[in-house]
C-alpha cells in the first residue's frame, strides 16, 4: 500500500524527491526541506492518501554529516490505515518550515525538537523550550552534549 | 465602575488533581478560564538520551518508568520495536501471554483512572472499590514477575520467565468476579449519580476534526466517535484473531470518555478470557542464543550458554543498520517507538512517542472558555501520566 504513496510523491514532486527506501514494510521518503509544506499539504489533502494524523515528529542528530540534522515525520491515515515516514534534512543553524498550519499536534513536537536539538522551525507560533528550563544552555540530545559531568 | 483585571493563577505542580507534576498557568476572569498554558518538564529524566547510551536489553526497565500506570504496555511496545528491527519470531505462548497480560494491564490502568477521576469530582468511595480489583490484578503480575508496578516482564524475544504455577486459576478467579463488581460496585454508585452527570455531561467537548488535528488517540479520540484503535487498524501480537469491539462515543464530552473506558474494560476482559482459553504450551522465549538470555539452569551447567549469557549481558547484540517505528494501543492511546540503529549494540536514536504528551496538548482547546471547576473534570478524564509526558 505505502509503495503507492511513495510513487505518488515522486510523480507529483519530482524535483523535491531525494530518496526512498523500504525496510520491514515501512516506507521512508526523503524530501528537500524547501518543499516540505507543499508535500505535507498534498499528503493531507489528496483523497487517496489523506494523511490526516501526524503520529510523531522528531529530530535526529547525525553529527559529522554534511547536513547535520534530520526531522522525521511519522504520518498515518485514520481512514486509509496506511503509514509513511517522511524525512527532511536541515543543517546546523538552518531553518525548516513548521507544519503547525497543517497538523496542530506538531506544535509541542516541534518545540521539543527545538529544545532537544536546537532545530529552528520557521512560522511556529511559540517556539520555546518545553521540557528543559527556559534558561537552559545547550541542547541535550545533540551527540556532542555529554551524558554526564557537565 | 472600577477597572477589572484578569487573575493569573498557578495550578500545580503539586496540586492533587493534576495527577502528578503538571503545572497549569491559568488566566481567570472570575471563574472562567480565559487562557491555559501547561508547563511540563518537571519529571524530565532524559530517557531518550539514556537510551542512546544503554544496550537494547538494558533499556527495558526504563520503559517501565515512563507510563508507570501501564508499565507492561510500555515493555511490549519497546520489545516489539526491537523485535521488528531484528526480524525476530516470537513463540506462540509468549504472544498469547502478552495479549493476556497487557489486557489485564489495561483494566488495571482504567481502574486507577476511574478511581482517581471519581476522587477529582468528589466521589470518594469508588476509589476504594477500584483499588480492590486492581489489587487482584497486581497480585497476578506479582506472581509472574515479582513486581507490582514496574513489572518488567516482557523481554526481547518473549517473556522473561514462564507463567507461574496457578496462573490460570488466578486469572479465572478474576474473570469470574469482575463483571459483577463493575455492574454493582462501580456503575451503580457512579453512573446514575446526579452530581456525576451534571459534572461530566457536556463538559470538555472536542469535535472529531479537532481531535484528529490535535493528534488525540486512545479512548479520548474514540469518545469523539472516531473508531480508530491500533489493535484493529494495524494488528500486532495476533490481535486479528481475537473477537472484540471498539467502543465509541457520540458527543466527545467527559461522560463519553467515562463510558468508552468502561466498555473498554469489558472488551479487555473478553480478550483476557479468549487468550486464556487458547494459551498454548511450549517455549516462552525465542530460541536465538545471540539475542535471548539462556535459562539459568543451562548457564550453570553448559559452557556455551555461559558464553552467550556473558556476551548478551556485557555487550548485547548488534542489529542491522536500519530504522523502525512500531506503535501499539496502550490504555492512553498510540504509544510508538522509533529506533534508529547504526549497527552498534546501542540505539543511535531512540524516540518515544508518548500518548499522554500529545493528549495533554489538547487541554487548552478543551478547557478555555469553560469554568475552572470543569477543568478538574477535564484533566481527570484526560488521564495524563506525567512520567511519559516528561520522559
Amino acid at each position: 500500500m505505502s509503495e503507492i504513496v511513495v510513487q505518488k510523491i515522486k510523480e507529483r514532486f519530482p524535483d523535491s524527491f531525494l530518496d526512498s527506501y523500504s525496510f520491514r514494510d515501512e516506507n521512508t521518503v526523503i524530501i528537500k526541506k524547501e518543499d516540505l509544506v507543499a508535500v505535507c499539504r498534498y499528503l493531507k489533502s489528496d483523497p487517496e492518501l489523506s494523511f490526516d494524523f501526524l503520529s510523531d515528529l522528531c529530530g535526529v542528530d547525525y553529527m559529522g554529516r554534511e547536513t547535520r540534522f534530520e526531522v522525521v515525520y511519522h504520518l498515518f491515515s485514520i481512514s486509509k490505515r496506511h503509514r509513511i515516514r517522511l524525512k527532511a534534512m536541515v543543517g546546523e543553524g538552518e531553518k525548516i518550515s513548521s507544519v503547525t498550519g497543517i497538523w496542530s499536534t506538531s506544535d509541542w513536537h516541534e518545540r521539543e525538537a527545538f529544545d532537544m536539538y536546537g532545530i529552528i522551525f520557521e512560522g511556529h507560533p511559540n517556539l520555546t523550550r518545553i521540557l528543559m528550563p527556559e534558561n537552559w544552555d545547550g541542547h541535550p540530545l545533540r551527540k556532542d552534549y555529554p551524558l554526564k559531568g557537565r | 465602575m472600577a477597572e477589572t483585571k484578569n487573575m493569573i493563577l498557578n495550578m500545580g505542580p503539586q496540586h492533587p488533581s493534576t495527577h502528578g507534576v503538571l503545572r497549569l498557568i491559568l488566566e481567570l476572569d472570575g471563574e472562567t478560564v480565559v487562557k491555559l498554558t501547561p508547563e511540563i518538564g518537571y519529571l524530565h529524566r532524559g530517557v531518550e538520551k539514556l537510551g542512546e547510551n544503554l544496550t537494547y536489553h538494558q533499556f527495558i526497565p526504563l520503559t517501565d518508568r515512563e507510563d508507570y500506570i501501564a508499565s507492561l504496555s510500555n515493555n511490549l511496545a519497546y520489545c516489539m520495536t526491537v523485535e521488528k528491527l531484528l526480524g525476530l519470531e516470537i513463540p506462540p505462548r509468549a504472544m498469547v501471554a502478552r495479549v493476556l497480560l497487557t489486557e489485564l494491564q489495561r483494566i488495571a490502568s482504567h481502574l486507577i483512572w476511574l478511581g482517581t477521576f471519581g476522587l477529582d469530582i468528589g466521589a470518594m468511595s469508588l476509589f476504594f472499590y477500584c483499588m480492590r480489583e486492581r489489587e487482584t490484578i497486581l497480585d497476578i503480575f506479582e506472581a509472574c514477575a515479582g513486581a507490582r508496578l514496574t513489572i518488567n516482564y516482557f523481554d526481547i524475544g518473549g517473556l522473561r520467565k514462564d507463567l507461574p504455577v496457578g496462573f490460570e486459576k488466578q486469572v479465572r478467579d478474576f474473570i469470574a468476579i469482575f463483571p459483577e463488581r463493575m455492574k454493582n460496585d462501580y456503575e451503580r454508585i457512579f453512573q446514575d449519580n446526579k452530581i456525576v452527570r451534571i459534572r461530566t455531561e457536556g463538559v470538555g467537548i472536542i469535535s472529531k476534526e479537532d481531535a484528529i488535528d490535535l493528534g488525540l488517540s486512545g479512548p479520548l479520540l474514540r469518545s469523539c466517535g472516531v473508531p480508530w484503535d491500533v489493535r484493529k487498524s494495524n494488528p500486532y501480537c495476533g490481535y486479528e484473531n481475537y473477537e472484540f469491539d471498539i467502543p465509541t462515543g457520540k458527543t466527545g464530552d467527559v461522560f463519553d470518555r467515562y463510558l468508552v473506558r468502561m466498555e473498554e474494560m469489558r472488551q479487555s476482559l473478553k480478550l483476557v478470557q479468549q487468550a486464556l482459553d487458547r494459551l498454548p504450551g511450549g517455549a516462552f522465549l525465542a530460541d536465538d542464543p545471540k539475542i535471548c538470555l539462556p535459562p539459568k539452569q543451562k548457564v550453570m551447567t553448559e559452557m556455551e550458554s555461559l558464553i552467550h549469557h556473558f556476551k548478551i549481558v556485557s555487550e548485547g547484540f548488534e542489529p542491522p543498520v536500519a530504522e523502525v517505528y512500531h506503535s501499539i494501543e496502550t490504555p492512553r492511546g498510540e504509544l510508538g517507538f522509533y529506533i534508529v540503529s547504526d549497527g552498534s549494540n546501542k540505539p543511535y536514536r531512540l524516540r518515544f512517542r508518548p500518548p499522554s504528551f500529545v493528549n495533554l496538548e489538547s487541554l487548552a482547546k478543551m478547557a478555555e472558555g469553560k469554568l475552572i471547576g470543569d477543568l478538574i473534570a477535564i484533566i481527570g478524564a484526560l488521564d495524563p501520566v506525567m512520567g511519559e509526558v516528561d520522559r
